[in-house]
């Protein structure tokens, strides 16, 4: 009997926190995802051997790992801080889009600059880009009481035709020739590859810095203050005298400025030019890390990296073994299923409190 | 002006009803379950992947079993959201955009064992037949209009009256409404709420599915992960300007069917200044436009989105 109750009460303890409880559900995913791989691939220890090699188990993986990262940190940070202030804003896709059209505008387009200047412009550009996007959609949730889920998605499809003109057949982007790119960056406006084996880029920096950046915004300032109290309750944010609609947009257009900053490093470190290819998919990848890591920048942060640990193993795996990159997609539902299920006992006075604030499609007040 | 004949025309009307078909079934699955006090932004996904379903049941055993599979893929993911949203409670917009984002990925698994050598797409399977509808479709106006469609075109506009008199002239409806309205006043005169929610969720889930099921085998009988492209959302879209309504619902996809059919036969005639890619987005715009012009005039259901505590 002792034992059973000291089982129970350590039990107990785990799931008193947050972090135990994200990482069983991680554990709970990774398991499901090496049975996906058993089940779906013929050889599946050849797939597991190319994962850990895609991932730690060099120095080309790690790098990937961390390129893959660099993006989720980014889109991951863009996607909390909406959730913090109780938006559900789902246009990271479109951001990173636009994000990355402006950055390669900038980068062909003006020339002469030094190289430190050319770039910043182009990156501010790019990040420019997604704050008005992204800030519209915060102001038709704000003053016209649009739901952010259907607007932002909607905004995201315009987005993509957008992509599909710009540098389509007649698009002003096109640089001449069959395919569907804008003309490369300037030299000038590069961004430096650290690792000359893997896409390991100076983005990553640039992705930390904003790791902090976000983290004193949210927990050392008023304008984090004001966001986190709209967060968890709108209507008495609004009654202790905060401009509830102001905050909301101006923490879009900082969302915005995060996933357009990523759509511009993918641009200036790694492609060199605006593609039709880019998809951005990896918006939704970003949305589970933002989650996995409690919302919270440093946890959102090292979600991200796992996250991007399993797009670099799973695109290595696809090389070797008979293995779709899609099973990332599939692995990221079941962790947030997991994520949720597992914390439901302790969330679920939260979600009957604040669930309005990011649920419901009726009108709130 | 001439050019415009070949625009505007009855083919124009047709095309809008065949568009709005998905539209409307989403739009239905939306309605039932926020009347129920649910709301599930997972009908994109659901739609996806009943699509997907339809087509493999297409592909092995027929369109009806394809159908058939549909429905019950939209059924069995509206009682997983259902169970997660009303049992275990957890924030419904999170678990719906998990089912979203597997929706993504589950199909492109698979396919490679189904399709050799396809990946984000599938071959064509066998198709739902058209229907041609015996008397109406020799009428003058009406005829080219209502004439022929796809079978689900006319099962999504006989289901349009049929949930309008469910949700507002049965006591299902009304036990329906209550649990999204007032659970607690539902509940204390004997209504299971969590029972009528599960039902809510689950019909919508079915009505999800017809809606993919439309998308693959009642018009081009292939599978990509990009036919639902949206429409899920403006489904959603369309409940909150129908008030939550199935007949207001109705209209609003029939408007955003038309964006779009117009949109597709103005495309090729050049008659628009407008590049093609660009007048893709039309529908999308439009129901933008027509969002924001309507919100703050309908009112949700007052219970939709929050979890029922019994106490």
């Amino acid at each position: 009997m002792a034992t059973r109750d000291r089982v129970r009460s350590l039990w107990g303890r785990i799931t008193e926190s947050e972090l135990a409880l994200s990482l069983i559900a991680v554990a709970l995913g990774l398991v499901a995802g090496a049975l996906i791989l058993a089940v779906t691939s013929s050889e599946p220890f050849v797939a597991y051997g190319a994962f850990w090699q895609g991932v730690l188990g060099s120095r080309r993986g790690l790098g990937e790992m961390l390129y893959y990262g660099t993006q989720l940190i980014l889109t991951g940070l863009s996607v909390a801080i909406s959730f913090r202030c109780g938006i559900f804003n789902l246009g990271a896709q479109g951001n990173i889009l636009l994000g990355a059209m402006g950055a390669a505008w900038v980068g062909y387009w003006i020339q002469g600059l030094p190289p430190l200047l050319h770039v910043t412009l182009a990156l501010l550009a790019g990040a420019a880009l997604g704050v008005v996007w992204s800030a519209i959609a915060g102001y038709l949730r704000a003053r016209l009481n649009m739901h952010e889920v259907i607007t932002t998605l909607l905004m995201n499809y315009l987005v993509i035709n957008f992509k599909s003109w710009i540098v389509g057949p007649k698009g002003p982007m096109k640089a001449p020739g069959l395919i569907p790119a804008s003309p490369p960056v300037l030299e000038s406006a590069r961004l430096p590859r650290l690792w000359s084996d893997a896409r390991l880029h100076a983005g990553v920096l640039i992705a930390l810095a904003c790791v902090v950046v976000v983290w004193y915004l949210l927990f050392r300032t008023r304008l984090g203050y004001k966001i986190r109290a709209v967060g968890l309750s709108a209507s008495a944010a609004e009654y202790g005298g905060i401009r509830v609609a102001r905050s909301i947009v101006v923490t879009m257009a900082i969302s915005g400025f995060l996933a357009g900053l990523a759509g511009a490093i993918e641009v200036l470190a790694v492609n060199y030019r605006f593609s039709q290819d880019l998809s951005a998919s990896y918006a939704w990848d970003a949305i589970a890390a933002a989650l996995l890591g409690g919302l919270h920048p440093v946890g959102t942060a090292l979600a991200a990296l796992l996250f991007g640990a399993l797009s670099a193993g799973f695109t290595a795996t696809q090389g070797v073994a008979d293995v779709s990159r899609d099973t990332v997609l599939v692995i990221t539902a079941l962790i947030i299923f997991l994520m949720v299920l597992i914390r439901s006992r302790k969330t679920t006075a939260v979600a009957t409190k604040g669930g309005t604030s990011s649920a419901g499609l009726e009108q709130r007040t | 002006m001439q050019g415009w004949s070949s625009v505007l025309n009855l083919s124009l009307l047709a095309a809008t009803l065949r568009i709005a078909t998905p539209l409307v079934f989403a739009a239905l699955a939306a309605v039932m379950s926020e009347r129920s006090g649910v709301v599930n932004i997972g009908i994109e996904g659901t739609m996806l992947l009943s699509a997907f379903a339809a087509v493999v049941g297409s592909h092995f055993w027929g369109p009806w079993v394809g159908l058939l599979l549909a429905m019950a893929m939209g059924g069995l993911l509206g009682l997983l959201h259902a169970y997660l949203s009303v049992t275990v409670k957890v924030n419904q917009v999170v678990a719906a955009t998990a089912i979203n984002i597997a929706a993504l990925g589950v199909p492109r698994l698979i396919i490679p064992y189904i399709w050799p050598g396809h990946y984000g797409d599938t071959g064509l399977v066998p198709p739902l037949p058209d229907v041609t509808l015996p008397f109406i479709a020799g009428l003058p106006i009406i005829g080219p209009v209502l004439g022929k469609h796809s079978l689900l075109t006319y099962v999504a506009l006989i289901l349009v009256v049929l949930f309008q008199v469910l949700l507002f002239k049965t006591r299902f409806g009304l036990r329906l409404r209550a649990v999204g309205e007032h659970p607690r006043a539902a509940d204390t005169v004997g209504v299971n709420v969590a029972r009528m929610r599960f039902a809510g969720v689950i019909i919508g889930g079915m009505l999800a599915g017809l809606g993919g099921a439309f998308l693959t085998i009642g018009k081009v009988p292939q599978f990509a992960t990009t036919v639902t492209n949206g429409r899920g959302f403006m489904g959603l879209a369309a409940t909150v300007f129908g008030n939550w309504n199935p007949a207001g619902a109705l209209l609003a996809c029939l408007i955003f069917g038309f964006a779009e059919a117009f949109q597709i036969s103005a495309q090729p005639t050049g008659l628009l200044p407008v590049p093609r890619e660009l007048l893709m987005s039309l529908p999308y715009i439009l129901t933008l436009v027509v969002l924001g012009g309507i919100v703050g005039k309908t009112v949700g259901p007052a219970a939709s989105g929050k979890p029922y505590e019994k106490s």
